[in-house]
């Protein structure tokens, strides 16, 4: 069965006829040509897919399009953050850059929730921008690469 | 020169990746596209005696179901892991036996799980024992080095050492597992094939798959500007991408995209053989090696052998006037074992790491002295010199970096908050390697700039920007002059990426076509101009080498026996680092998938039914960002004027050897616990 939604991807409107089951990222990368979010494992366990979804970070592989018209949507290709950029290409956060768009969006996202004063699990008083903080919150996007020591320090330096 | 060779200019591909627009195999735009998935055997051995397409047929968008009964027949069926769909026999579980094309991914993949199949089933065998009645010895090991080595008498010397270990160590199946599944979008247009493939090599892939099919190479154009990983798993390649191509070809002029599922991952596109490594050490009671001895067991698959080198960089790490290495292989009923990031010395540099560390205990010698102690002079295996070898180095190095002389040498002694806390060493080492047969391709364009075309591979490793740099150098030119032009079979010939040859292949062929641009044009060539260069031989005369030392600080929680790795340090005497910004990243990324490896990877076989049962990346772990604490990688400045015309020696793989086993001597200095099962999990503290 197919259902028409519209959403707004990294500024655009876009309207879209998806197959019911299509998943937000499926739609992004089949139907609309957003291949900036990444497919790596389809089941809300790498982080490759993420996107902010209205303001927030989720998992793209795990949100039905057809659940989320006249959602926004941003990718790492839109995302408004050069700062981030500028920090993971000096920092060398990145290899193969698979994993980045996510990590991107992931780092974009948590900054936010941090500035909020959400708290994590390692969290003792009030969270701050420390090095076990961005550890403990960037744990679901998997860098099978290794960059991990370059992106936390990418996301220090561009938080502060 | 201007001195290229050596900056840390940041990665070339950085602004492509940090939008998400670099295209990887699946992103390539191509009209129309078709969807591909794999129906896969449920059982471990046996036949197929039939299919039930008609739930599947129902479906409307369904273009096409391939089985063993009407897909096309292949040319060349020499390699079985690659002659799919070719008869009803299953080697493995897990294995192709249909393949749909459908109008969307959903139908696809309904249409896949509609597939009825029924079997004939025979008993089958995936587990891997050393005392298997069957094991066999390979006629050769990866790549093609002897199975067995042997000099003096051993066991005499084991027979009369002062101090003797003696120890069974293992290492578990474990799955390369890169970011990016295997995909290939595959177009038959006319007479002509394109593959827009995640592939280590566009070359390589392009041979393998005009065999295959039987075409001309000139027929087949393979494209991989960008690939999500590899690690070895997309070095020789694979069932899918000939799944992809007999889709293709089925639907002439449609582009079909097949992009393997996470779960696909863990049976079809190899993994780094589980092994068994028996290994003896014999010495005085200062240290002195008399005997080294390593004996291996490990699996491979029934339709293809592959036989990991495990027991030889033994051969070329310390002096022992008697000593012997060997491999056994179990044929089972399992997947195709293939490349993973260092194979051969990766996991053979964690038996016999963990046992110097228990021989340093024995004959309570200092870890590094013990190591510095049996130096050899020369290659103990060839005889050879060796080029450069900076194992003692690294050690010094590590050791003064990382405060290891404030080491007390008693196990368990130091608990703090209620964890146990210890330090680790070990070495590492890769050999050096160089292939033949890469050709680079220098053309002055109207607007002054020189464009360096060869069909390598960045798989993440920074192929686009090193190359670069060494073209900038050779030609003496500013970097911003130069474009560089890879991952194309329609660029100039290239080797795989494998073996940390990239540069030195790659890089050496470049120097070579840059002198050669040098040498017919001077330095004020005109629009057009162009030369080429190759990889030169070789040189037979050394021994070559990287070597390493990895130094751990390990807590191990007293109550719970959860395992952190507080730090992490390694030093590296990799000859010269043309980029000291992608470099460490590479060093660092070996380190972390040595982590990785020393705490968690492992793929858990239902002997049962022969399936990987944590076959995703929720079950099997890899290190996430919340593992990876303080992690540093130095290197040592190393000229080495032998290994090729750069001085380089490759660094992708090196910064996983030795990882664990320094992860496993910290543990057991942390508590006093010998682990020599990986991976370290908290039961082995309980
Ligand atoms: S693709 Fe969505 S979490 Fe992995
Ligand atoms: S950069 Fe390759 S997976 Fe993160």
């Amino acid at each position: 069965m197919e259902a028409t939604i519209t959403i707004t991807v990294d500024g655009r409107q876009r309207t879209v006829a998806v197959d019911t089951r299509t998943t937000l990222l499926d739609a992004l990368r089949d139907r609309l040509a957003v291949t900036a979010p990444k497919k790596g494992c389809d089941h809300g366990q790498c982080g490759s897919c993420t996107v902010l979804l209205d303001g927030r970070r989720v998992l793209s592989c795990l949100a039905l399009a057809v659940a989320h018209d006249g959602a926004e949507v941003v990718t790492a290709a839109g995302l408004d953050n050069d700062r981030l950029r500028e920090t993971f290409l000096d920092n060398d956060a990145f290899q193969c850059g698979y994993c980045t768009p996510g990590q991107l969006c992931s780092a974009a996202g948590m900054l936010d929730e941090l500035k909020a004063g959400w708290p994590s699990a390692v969290t003792d008083g009030e969270p701050t921008l420390s090095a076990s903080e961005i550890r403990e919150r960037m744990a679901g996007n998997l860098c099978r690469c290794g960059a991990y020591v370059g992106i936390v320090a990418a996301i220090q330096e561009a938080g502060r | 020169m201007t001195g290229m060779i050596g900056t840390a200019l940041p990665r070339r591909d950085g602004p492509a990746k940090l939008h998400g627009t670099a295209p990887y195999a699946y992103e390539h735009d191509v009209e129309h596209p078709a969807y591909a998935h794999l129906v896969q055997a449920t059982i471990a051995r046996g036949r197929v005696t039939g299919f039930d397409l008609s739930a599947a047929n129902a479906l409307d968008d369904v273009l096409a179901i391939l089985t063993h009964e009407n897909a096309p027949r292949l040319e060349d069926t020499g390699n079985a892991e690659l002659a799919v769909l070719q008869d009803d026999a299953v080697a493995f579980r897990g294995q192709v036996v249909a393949v749909v094309v459908a109008e969307t991914p959903e139908t696809a993949r309904q249409a896949a799980n509609a597939i009825q199949v029924t079997y004939d089933s025979e008993p089958h065998e995936t587990r891997l024992r050393a005392d298997d009645a069957g094991l066999y010895t390979p006629e050769k090991v990866n790549p093609a080095l002897p199975t067995e080595s042997s000099q003096g008498d051993v066991e005499s010397a084991l027979a009369s050492a002062d101090v003797t270990v003696d120890e069974v160590y293992t290492t578990p199946m474990e799955h390369n597992n890169p970011m990016e599944p295997h995909t290939t979008v595959a177009h038959w247009d006319g007479d002509r094939l394109t593959l827009y493939d995640s592939t280590q090599g566009v070359h390589p892939l392009r041979s393998a798959v005009a065999s295959l099919f039987g075409l001309d190479e000139d027929r087949v154009r393979v494209v991989a500007p960008y690939v999500g990983g590899g690690f070895g798993s997309k070095g020789q390649p694979h069932a899918p991408v000939a799944l992809a191509v007999l889709c293709a070809r089925h639907l002439t002029g449609r582009p079909v995209k097949l992009a393997i599922t996470r779960q696909q991952m863990f049976s079809l596109v190899g993994y780094r053989t589980p092994t068994i490594q028996r290994i003896r050490l014999a010495a005085d009671h200062t240290g002195a090696l008399t005997g080294i001895a390593v004996d291996v067991v490990e699996q491979t698959a029934r339709v293809k052998e592959f036989a990991e080198q495990t027991a030889t960089p033994s051969r070329s790490m310390y002096a022992a006037p008697h000593r012997r290495t060997g491999h056994r292989l179990a044929e089972l009923d399992v997947p195709v074992p293939s490349w993973m990031r260092a194979p051969g010395e990766c996991p053979g540099m964690f038996g016999p790491e963990v046992a110097m560390d228990e021989l340093a205990q024995r004959c309570e010698v200092d870890p590094i002295a013990l190591r510095i102690r049996n130096e050899p002079e020369l290659d103990p295996d060839s005889g050879k010199p060796f080029s450069s070898r900076n194992l003692i180095g690294c050690l010094e190095d590590g050791a003064r970096r990382f405060g290891w002389d404030a080491r007390d040498p008693r196990p368990r002694t130091r608990l703090e908050d209620g964890w146990w806390i210890g330090t680790g060493v070990a070495s590492s080492t890769y050999p050096v390697h160089m292939s033949p047969g890469s050709v680079a391709e220098i053309r002055y364009t109207a607007d002054g700039r020189y464009e360096v075309a060869i069909g390598a591979a960045d798989l993440g490793t920074g192929t686009w920007t090193v190359l670069a740099q060494v073209a900038a150098d050779r030609l003496d030119v500013p970097v911003d002059r130069v474009e560089l032009r890879i991952g194309d079979t329609d660029l100039p010939n290239a080797t795989v990426a494998g073996g940390s040859s990239g540069v030195a292949s790659w890089g050496s062929a470049i120097a070579d076509a840059a002198g050669a641009f040098r040498d017919k044009f001077g330095t004020d060539p005109a629009a057009g101009d162009e030369a080429s260069g190759r990889t030169p031989d070789l040189s037979e005369t050394f021994a070559m080498r990287a070597f390493g030392a990895q130094f751990a600080e390990v807590a191990v929680h007293a109550d719970t026996g959860e395992v952190e790795v507080r730090r992490l340090l390694g030093v590296f005497a990799a000859g010269r680092i043309v980029n000291p910004r992608t470099a460490r990243s590479q060093f660092l990324g070996g380190m972390t998938m040595g982590l990785s490896m020393a705490l968690h990877e492992q793929s858990v076989m239902d002997h049962r039914y022969g399936h990987v049962v944590n076959h995703d990346l929720a079950e099997y772990h890899i290190a996430t960002c919340a593992d990876v604490r303080s992690l540093e990688a130095h290197w040592l400045d190393e000229t080495d004027e032998h290994v090729n015309p750069l001085g380089t020696k490759g660094i992708g793989e090196i910064g996983i050897v030795g990882t664990a086993a320094a992860v496993a001597n910290a543990a057991w200095h942390a508590t006093g616990v010998r682990v020599r099962d990986l991976p370290i999990t908290p039961d082995r503290f309980l």
